[in-house]
C-alpha cells in the first residue's frame, strides 16, 4: 500500500512522519511529498497542518494543481484521507484565523476561535483531553471512549451537519475533535503525539 | 476535561543528562534518549530537553539527540537552550521537536517571538522566563541561566510574550531552582492570573506536594520537574496516582 503524507511546506510535520514510519514499518510504502503524480497514485493520504488556517490554505494553493489533485482523490475518487489538526480544519468552507479565508469546502462548516468565556479557559487548548466518542468511526476501532489525546489549538471546526462528528472533547464547550464522512477522516487532536493510543488510531487508518 | 500535565525535564550537557543544583554543581546521570524513552513509557505527558551548554557550543549534539528521541517517543517533545534564530528553530523542528523554548533571545529581542510564532505557529513557541524575586510581590527577568539581571518585570514580560504570540510560558523561579523547597507559588499565581496562555511551573520541586501546590495554588497548567524523577525518587506513575488521589485531574 502506498501512503502519502502531503508535505506542502507548512509547519512541522516531523512527528507525523516519525509516527507513520513507526506504525507502518514493513507494511506500507510511505512517501512524504507534494508531487501531484505521486499523490494521485497513492492509496491513502495524510494531510497534516500546523500554524494558522490561512497560512496552511495559502501553502496548499501555492503548489500548482495540489488542491485539485487532493479533491479528485478525496471527493471524486473517494479514497481515504486523514486530516490532522489544521489538516482537518481545512475541510471546512471557511476559516476566521488571521483573516477570513476560504477552505477546501469538503465538509460544510466553519473554523472559528474557541470561546474561552472571557479568559476563563486558557488558549491555546494545550494538553491531554478525553475524547467522547459520538459515533462509530473506523479509525476508533479498539479505542475506548474517554481515551486521552493530545491537543494544541485555539480554533475549532464547526460542521453544519452534526452527523459527521465522530468525537468531541470538553473544553469550554463540546469541541469537535474528530469527524468521519465517508472516506474522509479528521482529528483535531494529534494522534502522532498521543502515545500508544494515538498510534493505534494511525494503525486503524492504515488498515482501512 | 483537560488534564494537568506532568513534564519531566532532562538537562543535557555534551550529550549527557545532568541536573544542576542552582545551575552550578553538575552531576552526570545518563543517556538522554534512553531516559526520555523511560519517561514516555512511564506516562510522562511531555518530555522537555534543556540544552544547558547550547549557548556556547555546537548544536549538532542536541539535534542528534532530538532526532533519536523523536523516533522512539510519541509524546510531545520540547527543546530549549540556545534557541536564538529562526534557523535554530527550523533545525530542531526538522529533527522532530514539537515545541521549542526560547529564553534569552526573547528578552533581547521581543520581535523574535513574534516572528517565530508567525512562522511556525504559536503551538510550538514556548517562552522560558527565569524570574527572581526583587522585593515583595515583585519579580524580575534574568537571562543566561540566572546570571544576568535585565531590569524587566516578570509580569510585564509575560504579558508581552503572550501578546507576541507565545503559546505557553515556562516559568522558572531562580530563587527556588535546585533547592527542592517547592515552587515559588506567589510568582506562579501572579503570572497565571495576569496571562491567558498556559503556564508551566518549574524550579524547586522536592516532594509530591510541591507539584500539587504548583497546580492547585499556583494555577499552573503543567508542572515540570527534573531531579525528583531523575534520581528515581519518584516515578511519573507515583506522581499521577498521588495527584489523582488529591482530586487533581491527570492522564492515568
Amino acid at each position: 500500500m502506498n501512503v502519502t503524507i502531503v508535505d506542502y511546506q507548512s509547519g512541522n510535520i516531523s512527528s507525523v512522519i516519525n509516527s507513520f514510519t513507526e506504525v507502518g514499518k514493513g507494511k506500507v510504502n510511505l512517501e512524504v511529498t507534494s508531487d501531484i503524480n505521486k499523490i494521485r497514485s497513492s492509496d491513502k493520504i495524510v494531510l497534516p497542518g500546523q500554524g494558522s488556517f490561512k497560512s496552511c490554505v495559502d501553502s496548499l494553493n501555492r503548489i500548482s494543481g495540489l488542491v485539485d489533485t487532493l479533491k479528485d482523490f478525496a471527493i471524486t475518487n473517494k479514497k481515504p484521507l486523514l486530516g490532522i489538526c489544521v489538516g482537518l480544519q481545512m475541510f471546512a468552507d471557511i476559516g476566521y484565523e488571521e483573516e477570513e479565508t476560504k477552505g477546501l469546502a469538503w465538509i460544510s462548516g466553519k473554523v472559528s476561535k474557541i470561546d474561552n468565556q472571557q479568559g476563563k479557559f486558557k488558549l491555546p487548548h494545550i494538553g491531554w483531553n478525553e475524547i467522547e466518542i459520538q459515533k462509530e468511526s473506523k479509525i476508533f476501532k479498539d479505542i475506548k471512549n474517554k481515551s486521552h489525546m493530545y491537543f494544541v489549538h485555539s480554533y475549532e471546526f464547526i460542521p453544519k451537519d452534526k452527523s459527521v462528528i465522530s468525537a468531541t472533547a470538553d473544553y469550554s464547550s463540546k469541541i469537535v475533535c474528530a469527524v468521519e464522512k465517508d472516506n474522509l477522516f479528521g482529528t483535531q487532536f494529534h494522534p502522532e503525539k498521543s502515545d500508544k493510543i494515538g498510534l493505534k488510531i494511525i494503525d486503524n487508518f492504515l488498515k482501512l | 476535561m483537560l488534564k494537568n500535565r506532568i513534564i519531566p525535564c532532562l538537562d543535557v550537557k555534551d550529550g549527557r543528562v545532568v541536573k544542576g543544583i542552582n545551575f552550578v554543581e553538575l552531576k552526570d546521570a545518563g543517556d538522554p534518549v534512553e531516559q526520555a524513552k523511560i519517561y514516555s513509557d512511564g506516562g510522562a505527558d511531555e518530555i522537555c530537553f534543556l540544552d544547558i551548554t547550547a549557548s556556547n557550543e555546537n548544536r549538532e549534539t542536541i539535534i542528534d539527540i532530538v532526532r533519536k528521541t523523536a523516533k522512539e517517543c510519541f509524546v510531545p517533545l520540547t527543546v530549549g537552550g540556545g534557541v536564538r534564530t529562526i534557523q535554530n528553530i527550523t533545525d530542531l523542528l526538522l529533527a522532530g521537536a514539537d515545541k521549542v523554548s526560547i529564553n534569552t533571545a526573547a528578552v533581547k529581542n521581543a520581535e523574535f517571538v513574534k516572528e517565530a510564532s508567525k512562522k511556525f505557529g504559536s503551538q510550538c513557541i514556548v517562552v522560558a522566563i527565569d524570574a527572581k524575586k526583587v522585593s515583595d510581590n515583585k519579580w524580575e527577568v534574568f537571562t543566561h541561566g540566572g546570571r544576568n539581571k535585565t531590569g524587566i518585570g516578570a509580569v510585564e514580560f509575560a504579558k508581552k510574550v503572550e501578546e507576541n504570540g507565545a503559546g505557553e510560558i515556562l516559568l522558572t523561579s531562580m530563587d527556588k531552582d535546585g533547592t527542592k523547597s517547592g515552587y515559588d507559588v506567589d510568582l506562579l499565581k501572579t503570572i497565571t492570573n495576569n496571562t491567558n496562555i498556559p503556564v508551566i511551573a518549574s524550579g524547586g520541586v522536592g516532594t509530591l506536594d510541591h507539584l500539587y501546590d504548583g497546580i492547585v495554588k499556583g494555577g499552573a497548567s503543567a508542572v515540570l520537574a527534573a531531579s525528583i524523577f531523575h534520581y528515581g525518587e519518584y516515578k511519573i506513575k507515583d506522581v499521577k496516582e498521588y495527584l489523582n488521589s488529591k482530586n487533581v485531574s491527570v492522564r492515568l
